[in-house]
């Protein structure tokens, strides 16, 4: 259940090439990052921090973030080499960020939502109790104020320095969906490299729509824990979205510089709004009310598939 | 008490029970003597038992974590399967999952108990070298948590409470597990849990293994045998990833806070039922009445909330776990 190191860190920053971790081209930097941590050569998804994921998804100044000032507390007074308290705290004065979770409100394509990101490089993005309350809290918010819920999961699972506490997370946070989905609001997971342990086996796995991006480790136990038990090798591509795709476990796999547009049209199906409107260009929208109105999805999908198909 | 264990235990974790062993087969042996000769020995024997007695008080009431740990995994220790023989005057067990097959890690059934009728949801370990092989050690599928689901579905149109026996190492990590959802059977089960509108009672009576426990977990009344331990993973799975080494097991239990003292404390149980004198596995009769007194206890006490009032409790319950402070 609990994280593991994933995706050991091959970008150091300041570097001004970096190693793709699948296909180990050398990437300039700068290129990089403008691809939103794509690899050019293999279309190999890094993991993104929050605030970058965030950047990439809402509208541009459109999110909010709620309950800054949340912060976890050693209830197991736990050390491993180092107290868990100053553990925090060194994290904290490394990655800028209080926890493995950023929450708040936002539009998507125009659609308000409530938006939450996990944040890997946070103890490997592990749930612990500020994760838990936050997606509760999330999720409470939006049954109030009727929004959709859209969450990002990128998490080797329950942050073991909180024990149990991190694991009634699971419970938590399921519980939260239950009553959002019982006021009729949909939740979209979007399941991000790498989503194992307990984050999979709660919120990530049971929202409305389960999308993952590209080779995104997917599971309940990692990899190194199952070829242990089985004394086996693993199969190609074991875990990997594509290998959930094809078992049935989610709905679709998206790729990251789609992730906004794809999102976008989904809220549109959720909240009743027309997902075709959605995609015209901005401009068009003031002149859209005198206009008449849209045709059905149906018939307006049909001659931009043409002209797609004219083009190829 | 039961008669001491013939094989003495190999695990050092258990190395604790040793003295009490040899103190256990010497009154054995002395009991022998008397019975079979004039030789008037009661008065020592009376002496032994006495310090038996309170030599077990002493050493149980010293263990260390990772000596619980291993108390709760003993092999003498009552399964499910033991508590099903001891304490139901009827059960009908019910298989399969409907969907892909039948998990015999997770055993399903109506039963009957002091004329308190419900729906028995519990881990399977297995006694025998065969059966617990055929229980996966209790490490669950999926379609043993869907299974479970399945039948919680059935209790609650039928209007029966629902008890889940919590006993698992944790849910199987396996290739087969993962193609068929391992992950999303147990967070379906825990999202169902809450809305589930009969009574859920929940108790673990050995191993509380991570997700794999949790999985039947979510109720309005949380248990925990004193002897057993609830955790997000397991001691040698943290030695091995926090300290790098599988053999720090003995410091990862103690860092977990897995007791069941410890997660009465954290406010994640809502109860620990005390084992007798030297653990479960010293007379799993008494351990079994004391859980079937507390469990009709529960059901009753359940019986009585109104439905909605139920549900906004066990959400409470989970909600108020583990809350952050505001800086
Ligand atoms: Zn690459």
């Amino acid at each position: 259940m609990a994280w593991t190191r994933f995706g050991k860190k091959k970008d150091m920053p300041g570097g001004l090439w970096i190693k793709c971790e699948s296909c180990g081209a050398m990437l300039f930097r700068k290129e990089f990052e403008q691809r939103h941590r794509v690899c050019a050569t293999c279309g190999y998804h890094f993991t993104l921090p929050a605030r970058e994921r965030i950047a990439l998804t809402a509208d541009p100044g459109s999110f909010e973030e709620m309950w800054i000032p949340l912060r976890a507390h050693d209830v197991l007074e736990f050390h491993d080499r180092v107290p868990y308290g100053e553990k925090l705290i060194a994290t904290k004065a490394k990655t800028g960020e209080a926890d493995a979770m950023v929450t708040g409100t936002a539009t998507i394509k125009g659609i308000p939502c409530a938006l939450g990101v996990m944040n890997f490089q946070f103890l490997g993005g592990s749930m612990g109790m500020v994760v838990g309350e936050k997606i509760a809290l999330l999720c409470e918010h939006a049954a109030e104020k009727k929004l959709p819920v859209v969450l990002f999961a990128c998490s080797g699972g329950a942050r073991m320095h909180e024990g149990a506490v991190s694991l009634m997370q699971m419970a938590k946070t399921c519980g939260a969906l239950q009553r959002l989905h019982q006021q009729g609001m949909v939740s979209i997971s979007v399941m991000t490299h790498p989503t194992t342990g307990g984050v999979t086996a709660s919120f990530a796995s049971v929202c409305d729509l389960l999308l993952a991006e590209p080779g995104a480790l997917i599971g309940f136990a990692g990899p190194r824990v199952i070829a242990t038990t089985i004394k086996k090798e693993l199969p190609k591509g074991f875990q990997r979205a594509e290998f959930l795709l094809e078992k049935g476990q989610i709905d679709r796999i998206v790729q990251r510089a789609a992730m906004r547009d794809e999102l976008g049209r989904l809220l549109a199906y959720a909240t009743g709004r027309d997902p075709v409107a959605a995609f015209k260009p901005q401009p068009v929208a003031a002149e859209a009310e005198t206009a008449a109105p849209p045709p059905p999805a149906e018939v307006a999908e049909k001659p931009r598939r043409k002209q797609k198909a004219k083009k190829g | 008490m039961t008669e001491p264990s013939a094989k003495p235990p190999v695990q050092d974790g258990l190395a604790f029970e040793r003295p009490l062993s040899e103190l256990q087969t010497k009154i054995a042996e002395l009991r022998k003597l008397n019975s079979g000769s004039h030789l008037e020995l009661s008065g020592e024997i009376e002496l032994l038992e006495d310090r038996l007695r309170r030599q077990t008080a002493e050493v149980y009431a010293q263990l260390s974590p990772w000596e619980r740990v291993n108390v709760a995994r003993h092999a003498e220790r009552p399964l499910t399967s033991d508590y099903m023989q001891l304490m139901l005057d009827d059960f009908v067990e019910l298989h399969g999952d409907r969907v892909f097959g039948e998990d015999r890690a997770i055993v399903t059934g109506l039963a009957t108990m002091a004329g308190t009728r419900f729906l028995l949801v519990g881990h399977r370990k297995g006694k025998t070298v065969k059966d617990r092989l055929a229980c996966n050690f209790g490490c669950a599928h999926p379609e043993g948590y869907r299974k479970a689901l399945q039948k919680m579905r059935l209790a609650e149109k039928m209007k029966l409470p629902i008890v889940t026996f919590i006993n698992t190492p944790g849910a199987y990590p396996g290739i087969g597990a993962e193609e068929r959802g391992q992950a999303g059977a147990i967070a379906r089960n825990i999202l169902e849990m809450f809305e589930i509108e009969v009574p859920i009672v929940c108790l673990v009576i050995g191993e509380g293994g991570s997700g794999g426990a949790l999985g039947i977990g979510v109720g309005d009344r949380v248990g925990m045998l004193e002897n057993s331990y609830y955790s997000v993973i397991s001691p040698e799975g943290c030695a091995a990833i926090l300290w790098k080494s599988g053999d720090k097991a003995p410091e990862a239990a103690e860092a977990l806070k897995l007791t069941s003292k410890d997660l009465l404390r954290l406010g994640l149980v809502d109860k620990v039922i005390e084992e007798p004198l030297g653990g479960a596995h010293r007379d799993p009769k008494g351990t079994v009445e004391r859980v079937k007194v507390q469990l009709l206890e529960w059901l009753a006490e359940l019986a009585a909330v109104p439905v909605p009032e139920l549900l906004a409790q066990r959400y409470r319950k989970f909600r108020g776990m583990g809350t952050p402070v505001a800086e």
